[in-house]
């Protein structure tokens, strides 16, 4: 049984442990700050058009939320035209249920697994573990996880939280329990342990006869899926066994194989900052002589339909998972991903969860709170989603809802995190300043929230110009 | 299971009600962004970017290509190579390397694509400002295992193939076939966030590019 995050305290808690953990703190800059300085790069390269990419991004997937029932039945009759099954599954459970009962089928105990969101988001490995079924992670962050028996801490990089000595000490203490040891001698050098990746897994990809995937990208017109990866693990899972499985959200329909000209624009270069990832591999049903000649697709929904019915919320269902607005984000870059209590960490993590969860405990319900609305989550966000207005308005509803938490409790873990009252205080000021989508005044008991706040001398500066020199005075 | 569906559809059109009646479900393709961004002459930059990615280039004229394959197979130290069964076998009349041909319906076993020194391709497009190569399953680049599991991976990619931006590579495929695209050999960024070549598919990409 592998770790989950059941009993992870609210997010003011969980945050002030983490903040307070400086190797964690100091991983954790390094990567984000790396990656963001890559991303910059690619992103600029692209000038104007980049906003356009944006723009139109925004506007498929919003146009396939709105007519999200048409383009659901259309990807079922392209997959089953090209030989491939289609199921539903309301919710974890019955998820979970359906892709157990396919593995069985095959009489496998063993399947390799690409990282995938959705299976991580329903367990499946735990689910699977109780019928006696082992899902072996094959992409390096996941099953640097897997092994450690941690859990995952970013969406793109679950492992992100661990520097690579703390990777060696894993492989070493673990490998062998799950298959081929870690090579005596193995140094703490990338290389090195990427190396022993690959031995370790190599037999693995060349025996096992069942995978398990999610999906980037689902086609409506052509039925196609789309997986983007880096390592060829994904392509070893994808092609090399004889039936494949994957767990795919309902929101990540597009209507047309054209679409993808703007995703493979923006999401390699939003996500790894890369002009594109190393791998790509696209399929569609089953293609007689050439990888699985059994495909199934369960279409997922776990409370994607009640974020859905949310009209602001809704635009939650447009990521597609590229991690940026995390390693952008002055609050996660000091609590980790832990923190956030779910699968989903960060500001998508922040807006996503409770609304798939129903705000249905106080870690649900902290979570709009784990915020400085600064935007700038919303600036590098490749389908545009304005978290801070969905933060806002989640905020709301927590404020009228019966209440788990005093707001008190909720903004004294904020300070936790950012190191001062008056340094958030800044901080919205200038979010405001910087752009005028977070209002400066907000109804009901967000507004009572909003106007102790509000200052009337207004930074020139932006807040990110803000939050860099506020740094820079820090270390 | 029919039931979940009905169910999944019913909660999804219950969620839609704020969408007028009337508003069409197809939306007008118009392409507001552009083809490509004037980055440079197409194999120029197609040659720079997979260099980027550690990827081995070399630019060949077309009357010298089964020379190149043989130089390039012999660099390696490859004598024994994989090739799907519609290759082109005027690439292969200069060199010794024997050559194992695989086709759907007579695939080579995982073990003996795990034992070849490496694996040579066709592609079906390639996109400059991405350093992508894209392979169809074509008679010439194969079943999706044989670019996959061997180490050294070298690929053919005429001028002709070579499109500047990814919206033109896009166009130009057929989704209906299993599609492969591949920047530079395998890496990760697992560690640190920091690019590693060479983790479980091929370690070392080498293009040639005929001119
Ligand atoms: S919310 Fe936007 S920036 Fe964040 S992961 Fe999703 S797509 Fe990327």
């Amino acid at each position: 049984m592998s770790a989950t995050f059941l009993g992870i305290p609210p997010f003011p808690e969980a945050a002030r442990a983490a903040v307070n953990d400086s190797r964690l703190r100091h991983n954790l800059r390094k990567a984000t700050h790396t990656i963001r300085d890559k991303r910059g790069a690619v992103v600029t390269e692209l000038e104007d058009d980049w906003e356009r990419l944006r723009s139109e991004g925004a506007a498929i997937k919003s146009h396939t939320l709105r007519h999200l029932d048409h383009y659901l039945e259309q990807l079922e009759a392209s997959v089953e035209r090209a030989g491939g099954h289609v199921h539903w599954a309301a919710d974890a459970e019955e998820a979970n249920e359906i892709v157990t009962r396919l593995v069985r089928a095959t009489g496998e105990t063993d399947v390799v697994k690409v990282k995938s969101m959705a299976t991580q988001e329903i367990e499946l490995n735990n689910a699977l573990a109780e019928a006696g079924i082992t899902a072996y992670e094959t992409d390096l962050a996941e099953l640097i996880v897997q092994l450690g028996d941690d859990l995952p801490s970013h969406i793109l990089v679950p492992a992100i939280h661990l520097g690579r000595a703390q990777i060696r000490e894993t492989f070493l203490a673990q490998m062998a329990e799950w298959g081929v040891p870690a090579p005596e001698g193995l140094t703490d050098d990338p290389r090195a342990l990427a190396e022993a990746a690959r031995v370790h897994l190599r037999e693995r990809f060349l025996r096992t006869r069942t995978a398990i995937s999610g999906a980037n990208f689902a086609v409506a017109d052509s039925g196609t899926l789309v997986v983007l990866e880096s390592e060829g693990n994904g392509r070893m899972c994808l092609t090399l066994p004889e039936t494949l499985i994957s767990v795919v959200g309902i929101e990540k329909i597009v209507p047309t194989w054209a679409d993808l000209e703007v995703f493979l624009q923006t999401l390699p270069r939003s996500s790894t900052g890369e002009r594109m990832n190393p791998y790509t591999s696209t399929w569609t049903g089953v293609t007689p002589g050439d990888g699985p000649q059994e495909f199934h697709l369960v279409l997922l929904d776990n409370g994607r339909t009640d974020v859905l019915a949310d009209t602001v919320g809704r635009q939650a269902l447009r990521c597609i998972r590229c991690s940026a607005c995390l390693n952008t984000c002055p609050v996660y870059e000091r609590t980790g991903g832990h923190a956030y209590g779910s699968v989903y960490p960060g500001p998508i993590g922040a807006i996503l969860t409770p609304q798939l969860r129903g705000m249905s405990s106080e870690v649900d319900e902290a979570l709009p709170y784990a915020s400085s609305l600064c935007g700038a989550c919303y600036e590098v966000c490749p389908v545009a989603i304005d978290i801070p207005e969905v933060l806002v308005h989640l905020r709301e509803e927590v404020a009228a809802g019966s209440g788990h938490l005093g707001e008190k409790a909720v903004m004294k873990g904020a300070e936790a995190v950012l190191g001062s009252s008056h340094a958030l205080e800044a901080a919205q000021r200038a979010a405001g300043a910087a752009r005028n989508l977070v209002p400066r005044h907000l109804p009901g008991m967000a507004g009572a929230w909003t106007d102790t706040r509000d200052l009337p001398d207004v930074p020139a500066e932006s807040f990110r110009q803000w939050w860099n020199k506020h740094e820079k005075g820090q270390s | 299971m029919s039931t979940s569906r009905e169910r999944v559809l019913a909660r999804v059109r219950a969620a839609l009600t704020d969408v007028p009646a009337d508003e069409p479900v197809v939306r007008p393709v118009e392409r507001p962004y552009a083809d490509s961004h004037g980055m440079g002459a197409a194999l120029e930059v197609l040659e720079d970017r997979l260099r980027d990615y550690k990827a081995l280039v070399r630019r060949v004229p077309a009357d010298r290509l089964a020379e190149e394959v043989a130089a390039a197979l012999e660099r390696r130290g490859a004598s024994t190579v994989a090739v799907p069964d519609g290759i082109d076998a005027d690439w292969f009349s200069r060199t010794e390397a024997v050559r194992r041909p695989d086709s759907r319906d007579r695939p080579l076993e995982l073990r003996e694509l795990d034992s070849v020194d490496g694996v040579v391709t066709a592609c079906a497009v390639a996109i400059a400002e991405t350093g992508t190569i894209v392979l169809d399953g074509g008679p010439d680049q194969g079943r999706r295992a044989i670019t996959l599991v061997p180490d050294y991976h070298l690929c053919v990619v005429r001028a002709d193939q070579v499109v500047d931006g990814v919206p033109q590579g896009v166009r130009r495929l057929d989704p209906a076939r299993p599609l492969t695209w591949i920047s530079g050999p395998s890496a990760t960024s697992d560690i640190e966030l920091n690019r590693v070549e060479g983790v479980h598919g091929p370690r070392t990409l080498e293009v040639l590019l005929v001119e």
